[in-house]
This record gives structure tokens, sequence and C-alpha cells, in this order.
């Protein structure tokens, strides 16, 4: 045999092992969340037609150049393609009334990337969902627009199921509910179109099911528990879009499977305690905002036990 | 066939099998010369029972040691001692080594006889010979076989589970010898059996080696007491404490051993290496070497003299197929990546692998929080906030979430999307941590 086809003058790159990894990376998922919210979108652009459409693409832009500007102003590597200012910017549009001022729309992103994201460090570091503290700080900053409601095709005021309850007459069907041909925000009429995304984050597990699982249960529970409809309350409102799409935010909720049940439950809660007794008709944003501060606590509760360790007894 | 057992938690890499599960075990010629290192166990180092320009036979014992934790080294070559000197060692840092010149005269030592057959010998006798013959645990660990043999009177043994798992990718090793002497591996169960006086084995193997699994159910025909189970293909199955779990339902007690719940675990390549010592009486110096990925021009299987250099074995695989990126000894998930060629196969070399590209080493990104790091778990620990409490320093925090249950499988950096070096910094904290207790106590 031919010697020296063997020689070590090749350059060996020396390495920690594993050695090998899987093909998933933050982009990936990131990109995956906007493939699953585009049913979302698709049925808003129905509904709302064209105005869905420019109010989810100044959003976006807002966040992305916001990023982009507070990346550049903070000397941090630019991270506007990896996906995540687009997730934040469609849910922040997707949570908006579609008579929404443009500016204020613009408004609410800048805030969302600075207030709910850069402020804390970029991706990964905010305690809070971003679109939602944008939702929160433009319902506090412009409550009249925030509220204003028109149906959907026609565009003429109307009120949501929600508004409906709370004036004792519901006029709304459980099948308009769930194909989403009822007032409200851009993307969260919609169950169906939810639904569709929601599945799709399951399969490709980009979320896990304890979150929607237990926020839903709950909320079906406490509706029963006070002789309420649980099936309006899951149509109702933000809960289907809160449930699949910001609760499960991965940044913003526990690690643990444990505590994924209890923020579930606990936003749940919160959310029927501001639905049934609350001044606001709909509680999906705060419940899970009140329930993003409390994930840090719910992790350090709720260690899992590690394989070996004996199960302590009372 | 059915579906199989399993345990929780696990990955599913790619295979990469293919490239050398079909090619049947091929001897290599053994080279020139040969490096033996005087530590390939876990336990004492051995002392040199040979110096420079002595003539040694093949089998002969060249190195021992007197504590109990330890095996001895063998020549697996006929020749004259070279040299001993300090060589790099495959897992890292460097090793005193007895380095011989082989004379290609193939003389056997005159101790290698046949040690009877297995019905005439007592299990004190099977443990003489397991630790005589220099056997380690060829899965990798290479904890010495003997010692496993000898529990503490309080811990009754009830099973022996054999390991056939073999679930790192491009690893075949295993598969073939299953395949191609299943009678050698039923044999050395049977002494292992005999050695621990229980009369219950169990033999894991994973789904996707139906051959083997085949072959191993054939040659297990008419001894009662050995089972073949088939397991689900999952990464770390062949992980001592996993495969327990999968077989029997049982987790062995953190910090704890198997003994502990009366288990004792060997490899399928261990076993075979018992019949061989009793039937020819050769001791531990061949092994068999999966070469493989796509940076090695012919894939295959080869039974290798111990001390054969990595450039050797490479060679006899026909060479690389461009330019390595990457040579790493072991499975791609835990094996160590080499600087220099020129380190000998030990013990412990399942596999030799190149690549040509690298398969990770990208920057990492910040943690999103995405737990996938805690679905794959095996030890059901936080990861990302272990590997976290040791970058921040916070050992006592990173204890009491665990970081000491980390069997070190790496299937959390595996499934990172941000490439977060979390079993990395996981391992470097409980070497702190060990360090630290060590230090406490001396």
């Amino acid at each position: 045999m031919e010697r020296n086809v063997v020689t070590t003058d090749t350059e060996l790159v020396i390495s920690p092992a594993p050695h090998v990894s899987d093909q998933e990376s933050v982009t990936s998922i990131m990109y995956g969340v906007v493939i699953a919210l585009l049913p979302a979108l698709i049925a808003s652009m129905y509904f709302f037609r064209f105005r869905a459409l420019w109010l989810v693409t100044i959003t976006v832009g807002a966040c992305i150049i916001t990023e982009w500007v507070f990346q550049k102003l903070r000397g941090k590597p630019i991270t506007i393609y990896d996906g995540s200012a687009i997730v934040t910017g469609m849910l922040l549009a997707f949570n908006l009334p579609p008579t929404m001022p443009s500016w204020m729309a613009v408004v609410g992103g800048v805030v969302a990337m600075t207030l709910g994201k850069h402020v804390f460090g970029g991706l990964g570091h905010n305690p809070f969902n971003p679109a939602l503290v944008g939702r929160a700080f433009l319902l506090a900053a412009f409550p009249a627009a925030m509220i204003t409601w028109t149906s959907p095709i026609d565009g003429v005021a109307t009120v949501t199921p929600l508004v409906q309850m709370q004036m004792g007459r519901i006029t709304s069907s459980y099948w308009d509910m769930f194909i989403g041909n009822v007032g409200g925000c851009l993307g969260e009429t919609s169950a169906l179109a939810i639904l569709i995304g929601g599945l799709y984050l399951l399969y490709k597990r980009y979320i896990d099911w304890r979150i929607p699982v237990s926020y839903l249960g709950t909320v079906g529970i406490i509706a029963l528990a006070f002789g309420q409809d649980p099936v309006f309350h899951w149509l109702a409102g933000g809960l289907m879009l809160g449930a699949f799409f910001m609760a499960t935010d991965m940044v913003t909720s526990p690690i643990t499977r444990k505590g994924k049940w209890l923020f579930g439950i606990g936003a749940g809660i919160v959310l029927m305690v501001i639905r049934l007794w609350g001044g606001y008709p709909e509680g999906v944003s705060y419940s899970i905002l009140l329930m993003n501060g409390f994930t840090p606590l719910l992790d350090h509760v709720t260690r899992p036990r590690s394989y070996g360790e004996v199960k302590t007894r009372a | 066939m059915s579906k199989g057992r399993t345990f929780r938690g696990g990955i599913h890499p790619i295979g990469h099998k293919e490239l050398s599960a079909t090619k049947a075990i091929k001897v290599m010629t053994p080279p020139a010369e040969v490096i033996i290192p005087l530590k390939q166990h876990v336990g004492a180092c051995c002392k040199p029972l040979v110096k420079k320009g002595d003539i040694v036979n093949k089998g002969q014992k060249i190195g021992d040691a007197d504590a109990f934790v330890s095996a001895p080294i063998h020549a697996p070559v006929s020749g004259v001692v070279k040299a001993i000197e300090s060589c790099w060692h495959p897992a890292g840092g460097k090793v005193q080594a007895i380095v011989i010149e082989n004379d290609n005269e193939e003389r056997l030592d005159p101790s290698i006889t046949p040690k009877g057959e297995l019905d005439q010998l007592d299990a004190d006798a099977i443990k003489t010979i397991v630790r005589e013959a220099g056997i380690v645990g060829l899965g990798g660990a290479t904890f010495p076989t003997h010692v496993k043999l000898a529990p503490p009177p309080d811990k009754r043994i009830q099973t022996l589970i054999i390991n056939g798992c073999e679930c790192e990718p491009y690893l075949t090793c295993d598969h073939r010898l299953m395949v191609e002497h299943p009678d050698r591996i039923i044999d050395g169960t049977r002494a292992l059996l005999k050695a621990l006086g229980i009369s219950k084995a169990i033999i894991g193997i994973e789904l996707n080696k139906p051959d083997a699994i085949e072959a191993m159910q054939r040659a297990a025909v008419g001894h009662a007491g050995i089972e073949i189970v088939p397991l689900k293909l999952k990464y770390p199955q062949g992980a001592e404490r996993q495969l327990i779990t999968a077989i029997t339902g049982k987790e062995v007690p953190a910090g704890g051993l198997p003994m502990d719940i009366g288990i004792v675990v060997n490899n399928v390549g261990t076993a075979a290496a018992i019949q061989t010592a009793i039937q020819t009486g050769m001791p531990l110096i061949e092994r068999i070497v999966t070469v493989s990925g796509e940076g090695v021009k012919e894939p295959q299987n080869l039974l290798v003299r111990v001390g054969s250099r990595c450039s050797d074995v490479l060679e006899a695989a026909g060479g690389f197929t461009g330019t390595p990126k990457q040579v790493i000894i072991g499975g791609p998930l835990t094996g160590t990546t080499q600087f220099d060629l020129s380190v000998p196969v030990t013990k412990c070399t399942s596999g030799i692998l190149v690549f040509n590209q690298l398969k990770t080493a990208r920057e990492p990104d910040p943690c999103i929080r995405c737990g996938r790091c805690v679905d794959v778990c095996p030890a059901f620990l936080v990861p990302t906030t272990i590997a976290r409490y040791v970058d921040g320093g916070k050992l006592n925090e990173a204890v009491r979430w665990g970081l000491l249950n980390c069997i070190e499988c790496g299937s959390c950096s595996y499934v990172c999307p941000a490439n977060r070096f979390l079993v990395q910094s996981i391992k470097l904290g409980k070497q702190e941590v060990q360090a630290e207790r060590h230090k406490k106590t001396s």
C-alpha cells in the first residue's frame, strides 16, 4: 500500500463533544412561527380587507427598523434577519383593531421592541412578551382607538362578542365566532385560522401542548362553575390567539413541565377574573403579562425530579 | 417484532451506520510499531514490567498495578521494547507508554494456553482469568471488568444486562460482532453469569439491527436464562442507566451504582473478550474499530491490535477522501477530537471518524428557553438552567438543580437551536465540584 496517504500536517479542529447537532436554529423556529401565523393573516385580510395587510406591514416594518436602530446604537450585532422582530410585529398587529390609526400602530411597534425587548438585552432576555407590552402601552395611551370596533367585510361600527356579553345580549353565532366573522382585533377573530396555525406549531414542537390545554381548560372550568358558556369564552376575544401564540412564547413562559401547567392555570384564572368582574371586557393580554412576571418564580419552584432521585416522602 | 422498550428522553440523530454496517470485520495487518499506554482503564496506572531492549512475546503481560481497581496490559505483538516514553492519549493528556517494535514473528507467550471448559471453572477462576486478561468495559467506560464481578457482600446481584445497543451514530463494531460472532458473546455471557453466581441475563439490542437481533436469538437457543430484548432506536440507550431503565423499568439511585439495584451491565464486546480469554488464553490485545465518516475512503470495521496508531488504521481503511477537518475517536456525541494522528488505539477505541467539514461549531445565540434540552435530557434535568449557573459560578445552585446527575450524553447540546454549550459547561461544572470535594476530603 502506498504510504503517507495519512499525514498530520492538515489543520484538525479540536472541539468538545458533541461533534454533531440537529438542523434546527433560532431563525428556523422564528420563521416557523411566522408560517404558523399565515392562516390568521389570510383570515384577517379576508375579513378586514386591505386595512389588515397595511397595519401588519407597517407594524412589522416598525419592529424591524426599531431593532436595527437599537442594535446600531448599542454597537451590537444586527439580528433583524432572525425572524423574531417579524413575529413580534405580526402578533402586535393581530392585537390591534382594524381602525387603528397607522401612526399609533407604529408607536406600538417601537414600544414593543424597545421597552418590551431591547432594554432587557434583546432576544432571550425579555421577561414580558414584547407584542403584549406594545399592546398594553397602546391600551393605556390610546384607550379610545383601541376599543373602536368595526364589523368584518363592510366595516361599519360594531361591538365585539365580549362587549355584547357585558351589555347582556350576545348576538354573534358560534359559527361566526369560529370562522372569525365578528368584530375584534385583526388576528384574533378567526379561531379556525388560529387553530390551523396552532396545530402546525404543535406538530413542529415549537410550542408545548401543556400551556394551551391548561389555559383553555381553566377558562372552561371557571366558566362552567359560574354558569357561563365555556365555548363562548373560548371563541370570544383574543383567547385562542393568546393560548396558542402568546402564552406559549418560549422566552417568557416557564421551561419546566410543571411550570407550564401552573402558568396556564394562572393565566386562565386571571383572565376569567377580568372577564367576569373586571372593568375591561377582555383580559387575555393582562393575564399573560401577569403570568410572564411569575415565570422565573414558577421555574424556580418546579425543579423536576432528576433520574434516580428518590421521591421525597412527607 | 414488537415496538421495543425504551427510556424517557433522548434524541434521534442520523445514524450513518449504513457506511459500515454491512462490512464484515477485516483483520488489519499488525503495524511495524505499537504504542501501549500504561493506563487504558479507570483506576490505577500500570507500572511497566519490561524495560527498554527487552524482547517480548505476543500476549505477554508488560504492565500491571497492585491496586484492585486497575487492569494489566499485554504486548499485542512479539518484538523488542524500543522505548518507554510519554505519549498523547486519545482521551487527552499525556501518559507513559511502552513502544514495541514488531518483529512480525507473532511469537506466542508461553503463558497463553486455553483455560479449559467453562463447566470446569468456578467463579473465582473466571474472575482471575478476566483480571489477568486485562479486560475492561469495551463500551467506552473502560471500567475494569473484574471489579464489577466482585460486588461488596451486601449487594445482591440478580440480573446481568449485556449492552448491544450501540446507539452512537456511525459506530458498527458491536453490530458486526453480534452478527458474526454471536456464539462468542453468548459464551462470554455464560461465563459472566457463572462468575456472578446468577442465572438471568438480558441482552438489549436496538431495533435498527434486526440481523444482530436474529443472530443473537439463534445463538441463545438452548441457553435458558439468557433473553434477547429488542429496544426502540434512541440515543443514549446504550448509557448504562438508560439501558437499565429501558429493560427493567427501574432507576439506578442518583449517586449510586447499578449494583445498588442488583444489576451488573457489560458490553457485548466485553463478553466476547472474556470468551476469548477462556477459550484461547489470549488477553485483550485487539479490538474491533469502526473507521467511518465521509472523510474516510473505505469505511469499514477492522480488527485492530491495541497500540496501532490512528494513522495506521486510517491508512488500512484507504486513507482520506479529501482534506479532513475533524478526526474523532469514539462516537460523534461523546468522542474526543484528535490533533495528532499518531495517538494509539486503546482498549476503548470503538471508532475513528473523519469529517471533512465541521458538523457543529457555529456561534452560540442567546437561549430562547425553547425547552428542547429539557425534553431530551435522559436524566430529567434542566440543562440550560444548570449551564447558566455553572457559567455564572454558582456551583451550589447548579448542584441543587442536579448537576452531578448529568450523564454527559450531549443530547442537550445536540438539540439546542441556539448552539449553546450546555453539556460542555455542565461537564466543566462537574469537574470543578468534584475537584473541590476532593480538596475538602484530603
